[in-house]
């Protein structure tokens, strides 16, 4: 087992990998930019290490720096979280290079994944389902072609993208024609690489992703969760288990993705994500890292989905860290988690400013993950997320209704929040029905700015 | 011909200017393009005109309600 694990990260998820760290008996390194000095998660961590400067490029995501920092505080592992470098192979491949280990799969999975049309390539001749889609689009004839062949509407996705950003739908060839040359520019703007690819745009689908943990040789799926609640591509509840799908279809597409994964070598925690539509699963991408929404399957499966990401990275084999046995084997708990963001919910808008009062509940059922301390202030410079909520019970409604209790009772004042949406969306009727698919919240949200009184949701 | 004050409705900083002083613009037209908190948040012509005034460049920051541009309206 390592001996000091410094994190490369703030907020919500790094205090998570601080709880892990103590469990296990590792000492843990708090990174902190100049704004996090009174950070929950460096007060918690056994030692932390200054990045100078505000701007998420002078600090989190500076390799230089954090690698140095690293080094310096005696670290022998490190822990990107998720977001900032999280999935950047270079840094990944750097920070093996300096003789600390990365906690994550190597560079190599992480560069495959992360450019898309290779990432369709091995899921599919893996045997793993895919939507209709093409290779890298090179000029306007090849993408007239893709598209006639994949049939009407299409989308153009960046292929060095993901979570949703940059993606343009066409629904003819005009539309295409015309989309082509600023998906392009806002491909090379976001990622810093032009290069775009289409794919089959799917009816209403739902998002369903799967857990995944690897040691390199053997791979196992721990079980899916639904997150089709979003706005702008930003996960906004999610839950596991997924509401409505058939127990042997999740099998057989969790079989698959252990296929997939197994047929790579893949060593760590990962999420196969899928959208779901018309009763056919197809590929999303893999997000080689811990994802937010990690916590619901946590509570309904017993597992610490952390601590096994840290002993797989010190070289445990799968079946020691998660005995046969004890895998888990279906559930009868159930767990929702409401993401609660600094944001205008009306004016649709971030919001900043210093929180005069941040007090998380205490309730029974209720798993609080909170990133900030009162008094700390919510800057422009990283991203919205103030805390997460995850009710827990014996059934989907018991764990609904102790979710929207959490977030009524969670007091913040000094910047404005989305509470009030993520309880409207807790008592939408579409949403107790488990009925909800990708672009259901922005339907309800459609009416634009809503004015003061009036219902957030339609 | 009236000149219009635009603001940022948020704290963020400046990613993009789109357009340039003298540009005719419409309604709706994205003038700026702001960051804050990981998001885009664009600032658009709340009408018809000429831009008079820009009053920020990438990457400074700027402060709810602080003006951003001024336009000349027809």
């Amino acid at each position: 087992m390592f001996r000091r694990v410094f994190i490369a990260n703030r907020g919500v998820v790094a205090r998570r990998i601080v709880r892990a760290c103590s469990e296990l008996g590792v000492e843990s390194v708090a990174a902190y930019s100049d704004l996090d000095r009174d950070a929950p998660h460096v007060a918690e961590a056994t030692a932390s290490a200054r990045l100078p400067g505000f701007r998420a490029a002078d600090t989190y995501v500076n390799i230089e720096r954090v690698i140095a920092a690293a080094k310096t505080a005696g670290a022998d592992a490190l822990h990107p979280g998720y977001g900032f470098l999280a999935e950047n192979p270079d840094f990944a491949s750097r920070v093996a290079d300096a003789g600390i280990a990365f906690i994550g799969p190597g560079p190599g999975a992480i560069r495959t994944f992360g450019e898309k049309t290779g990432a369709r390539r091995h899921m599919e001749q893996a045997g793993f389902p895919v939507a209709p889609g093409s290779e890298l689009i090179e000029d306007e004839r090849a993408l007239s072609a893709a598209a006639r062949r994949i049939g009407w509407p299409v989308m153009l996705k960046p292929a060095a993208g993901g979570g949703g950003i940059g993606m343009r739908v066409a629904r003819s060839e005009a539309e295409l024609v015309a989309a082509f040359a600023s998906a392009k520019a806002l491909a090379q703007g976001a990622f810093g690489n032009a290069a775009v690819y289409l794919e089959a745009l799917l009816p209403n689908p739902r998002h369903i992703e799967l857990q995944m943990l690897g040691d390199g040789e053997r791979v196992r799926c721990v079980g899916e969760r639904e997150c089709s609640v979003q706005r702008r591509h930003q996960k906004v509840i999610e839950e596991a288990p997924a509401p409505g799908v058939q127990p042997g279809h999740l099998a057989d597409i969790g079989e698959r993705a252990v296929a997939a994964l197994e047929a790579m070598g893949y060593a760590s925690l990962g999420t196969v994500e899928t959208l779901l539509a018309k009763r056919r699963f197809a590929f999303l991408e893999v997000n080689t890292r811990l994802q937010v929404e990690h916590g619901v399957t946590e509570e309904v499966t017993g597992l610490d989905l952390v601590q096994l990401q840290i002993r797989l990275a010190a070289g445990e084999r799968l079946d020691e860290v998660l005995p046969p046995e004890r895998a888990p084997q279906g559930s009868n708990r159930f767990a929702v988690q409401a993401r609660i963001y600094a944001e205008d919910s009306r004016r649709m808008l971030p919001s900043t400013g210093t929180l005069s009062t941040y007090r998380p509940p205490r309730l029974t059922g209720v798993r609080v993950e909170a990133g900030y301390a009162e008094g700390q202030a919510m800057t422009p410079y990283y991203d919205p997320l103030l805390a997460k909520v995850i009710g827990t019970g014996a059934t989907r409604e018991f764990a609904i209704g102790r979710t929207l209790v959490g977030v009524k009772a969670f007091e913040i004042r000094g910047v404005d929040t989305n509470r009030d949406l993520l309880q409207a969306i807790l008592r939408h009727p579409d949403f107790l029905a488990g009925k909800v698919h990708t672009g259901w919240l922005e339907a309800r949200l459609k009416a634009g700015p809503r004015p003061a009184g009036a219902p957030l949701l339609l | 011909m009236a000149r219009v004050q635009i603001e940022s409705e948020v704290t963020g900083n400046v990613w993009k200017v789109e357009v340039a002083a003298g540009d005719a613009v419409r309604e709706g037209d994205v003038l700026i393009i702001l960051e804050s908190m990981k998001m885009e948040i664009p600032v658009e012509a709340p009408e018809a005109g000429k831009v008079a005034e820009l009053l920020v460049a990438p990457e400074d920051s700027v402060e709810e309600d602080q003006v951003v541009a001024v336009i000349e309206t027809a």
